[in-house]
């Protein structure tokens, strides 16, 4: 790559004398013009952690547990685009911390994660507080290095943030051996680093591009499906500017939305599992589908099997930064690699300079088929009755929040809710984990963006279950001032295992009833916030529009809704993307 | 089909377990894995044997150049190239077996490389199915054990993988 792509560290002056590891690592933060390190301390970090007091140029959180920590410098990453940094100790505070990793490891999150060990010496003795950190984590970091020489620190760090927001980013994990953070050397950060063995391609081949749009001029069914690759690549701008140029219809996956604003007439919706029939329809019956910064995943496309033979005759453009996404799971026809941003760049600059333009009687025939299939409105559902409908709170919250929150989600049918009904028109602002689906993200999640936008307006839709996974950082929220509102989604049930169960296993619920909730209200009063029951639809606006007016309190919103509600459109699993099942169908 | 893939890797600690974790966790087979540094102390040369059809090797290729201490791969199938691989093999070498073991020896150009009165330990270099016919020529009973150290390649002429 470009030396110029990669980011540069601020110039932070060589010592003079000779400084510890800890110290080099508070050095090396401040280099890389890091704002907050989500942490918890421990044995094998403590020389680290009494540097950090003594410091000034970043600010510590200390969560309630290691998990927490990864969750919210991951949300940092996610809102901000700028690396997270989270800093636990050795053995449990590292296995603590794996979910969190894995997590932003599935969903490409620039972080840089630092970890205490215990010293060389007592490595591989079954130490107290040992794991073995980089085994533990390799298989779901994008690399780790153990840093057995305070000599090579610096240079390390370097190297973790680069790796980490260059190319496909990911976590990168720095483990430092307690003897390692007290050792003394001269301290060195260098502006850039070179590796013969990482040099991602960040420029798309221009034969393909060329390729590329001849292939969208000629499309008779053009389809534009967007993922969290165009969020992660700030390539949003070049998504809308593209196909509104084409007028042709586009979607985001659940990890893409804000990447194509929702409210636009061109947006079909979110595809997949719980997309809309819109949009699954015109994926599905495409002629020519541009695929940019997506992978084609089981929740996306369904059946692959299904979905290509389905359509033998489609043809794939796949833009993408990490080549291992390509052909990976659907056959591509014009593979490009490339930084999305630089490559919608260029083929917007050829589109322009084209004579050819798309044929618009044609497309116009292949939207008023798009139009029929919108018209079923598959994400209509009953309104009215003395039950919230979970639908409508989300509605609500949209409307009370003007669009335009930072929303944080959990995993299951309240994140869908989220997704299907809180449309966003702008990128980073929905913050949801997509690819590991880990409940209990939600809670720090929006501490993270709280953090990196305190005057945000910040949204966190949970259910019952998924809040319980992280409850305790109510604690940290209260510490910190952090005035999120939780919007709980409380319908007594795991409820995207009850619908599972519903539709697939005989309406057994095996596990899925959520008994002996505590009186949330009171939960939330009790760690110092304001907190809410909400049974009433009628008291469902109200009740939003106060919680928002506290604009210094954190607001727990209990809204006790609908126990039966299911969501729809749903495609079973390794069925096709076609095969929906839609609310009217039962 | 058959492959083999030929890694420049960074001689560093866990490069190995990258690797190896990485088809594991993936699901690729590995028929043999060989290692060890190269001319040039920093790297080793890998050396992997794989199965799959043409779709999952591509796979399989992208996935190790994806690891940040993976310097290059090379799929060896895709050019022509030479590949040899060097078996021990520990036989019973008594009485009237002793001869004829090392007439089977000589016949795939083997060599004795030790001997007690009981025992020879047989050195083999070829391809994987030399060393298989080799053993297939045996008396099985009469193998004590034996080792292979799985297969390692080169591109031929001026075919070259450098880092």
């Amino acid at each position: 790559m470009k030396l110029s792509d990669a980011p540069q560290s601020q110039t932070v002056a060589d010592s003079t004398e000779l400084l510890n590891g800890a110290e080099i690592v508070c050095r090396a933060l401040e280099a890389e013009g890091v704002e907050f390190v989500f942490g918890y301390p421990g044995g094998a970090v403590l020389v680290i952690y009494d540097e950090i007091y003594k410091q000034k140029a970043f600010s510590h959180i200390l969560v309630r547990h290691e998990q927490a920590a990864l969750h919210a410098a991951d949300a940092y990453a996610r809102a901000t685009g700028k690396p997270g940094v989270a800093l636990v100790t050795s053995g449990p505070g590292v296995t603590n911390a794996i979910t969190g990793i894995a997590t932003a490891y599935m969903d490409s999150i620039p972080m840089v994660v630092i970890t205490g060990q215990v010293p060389t010496h007592a490595i591989g003795q079954d130490a107290f507080q040992e794991c073995d950190t980089v085994g533990i984590t390799r298989p779901c970091v994008k690399h780790n290095f153990l840093v057995k020489d305070v000599a090579d620190l610096a240079e390390t760090i370097k190297k973790a943030f680069y790796i980490a927001t260059t190319g496909r980013p990911g976590p990168v994990l720095v483990d430092i051996p307690k003897d390692v953070s007290a050792a003394k050397t001269l301290f060195h950060y260098p502006a850039s680093v070179e590796m013969r063995s990482y040099r991602p391609v960040t420029k798309g081949h221009a034969g393909q591009i060329k390729k590329a749009l001849q292939m969208l001029l000629g499309a008779t069914r053009p389809m534009i499906y967007v993922g969290g690759g165009a969020v992660l690549g700030n390539a949003s701008g070049q998504v809308t500017e593209l196909v509104r140029l084409l007028g042709y219809p586009c979607t985001n996956t659940l990890m893409g939305l804000g990447a194509y604003p929702a409210s636009d007439k061109q947006f079909v919706g979110m595809l997949g599992m719980h997309g809309t029939v819109e949009a699954n329809m015109s994926m599905q019956n495409s002629d020519v589908l541009l695929a940019i910064g997506a992978r084609f995943d089981d929740r996306v496309i369904g059946n692959p099997t299904h979905f290509a033979a389905g359509n033998p005759t489609r043809k794939i453009i796949h833009i993408d930064i990490d080549p291992s996404s390509i052909s990976k799971r659907v056959k591509v026809d014009v593979p490009i690699v490339g930084n999305i941003k630089d490559v919608l760049i260029e083929l917007i600059a050829l589109l322009k300079a084209a004579e050819q333009k798309p044929d618009g009687k044609v497309i116009g025939a292949w939207w008023k088929q798009i139009e029929e299939w919108r018209s079923k409105d598959c994400l209509k559902y009953k309104k009215g009755g003395d039950i919230i409908k979970p639908q409508y709170v989300v509605e609500k919250l949209w409307e009370v929040t003007k669009g335009d929150a930072y929303v944080t989600s959990d995993v299951g049918q309240h994140q869908m809710w989220a997704a299907q009904y809180y449309r966003f028109d702008k990128p980073r602002r929905w913050i949801n984990s997509g690819g590991l689906g880990t409940m209990g993200v939600g809670l720090p999640y929006a501490m993270g963006v709280k953090f990196a936008y305190p005057d945000a307006e910040v949204a966190c839709i949970t259910g019952e279950g998924s809040i319980q996974m992280n409850i305790q950082e109510l604690s940290t929220c209260k510490q910190y001032h952090l005035p999120v509102k939780v919007i709980l989604l409380n319908n007594r049930y795991l409820g995207m295992v009850r619908q599972w169960q519903q539709f697939f296993h005989g309406d057994r619920h095996s596990e899925s009833y959520m008994d002996a909730l505590p009186d949330f209200k009171k939960l939330a009063e009790a760690y110092g916030h304001v907190g809410m029951d909400i049974e009433k639809p009628g008291d469902v606006e109200g009740a939003l529009k106060d919680a928002f007016a506290m604009k210094d309190r954190l607001v727990f919103m209990n809204f006790i809704t609908d126990q039966k509600e299911n969501v729809f459109p749903m495609v079973p699993g390794g069925k096709g993307i076609s095969e929906m099942i839609l609310a009217e169908d039962l | 089909m058959r492959h083999i893939l030929s890694i420049l890797v960074e001689n560093e600690a866990g490069a190995l377990s990258r690797v190896a974790g990485l088809f594991s966790a993936r699901g690729y087979n590995i028929e043999s894995l060989t290692v060890a540094p190269t001319e040039d102390a920093t790297l080793s040369r890998m050396t992997i044997v794989t199965s799959g059809s043409d779709e999952v090797v591509e796979q399989i290729t992208k996935q190790v150049n994806k690891l940040v201490d993976v310097v290059k791969i090379v799929d060896l199938n895709e050019g022509k190239h030479v590949e040899r691989e060097l078996m021990l093999v520990k036989v019973r070498a008594v009485g009237k077996d002793r001869e004829e073991l090392k007439r089977t020896a000589d016949i795939f150009r083997a060599r004795v490389i030790d001997l007690t009165e009981k025992t020879y330990v047989i050195e083999l270099t070829g391809t994987g199915n030399k060393l298989d016919a080799f053993l297939d020529a045996l008396d099985r009973s009469l193998i004590l054990e034996t080792v292979r150290t799985g297969a390692c390649g080169l591109g031929r002429g001026e075919w070259i993988i450098k880092a």
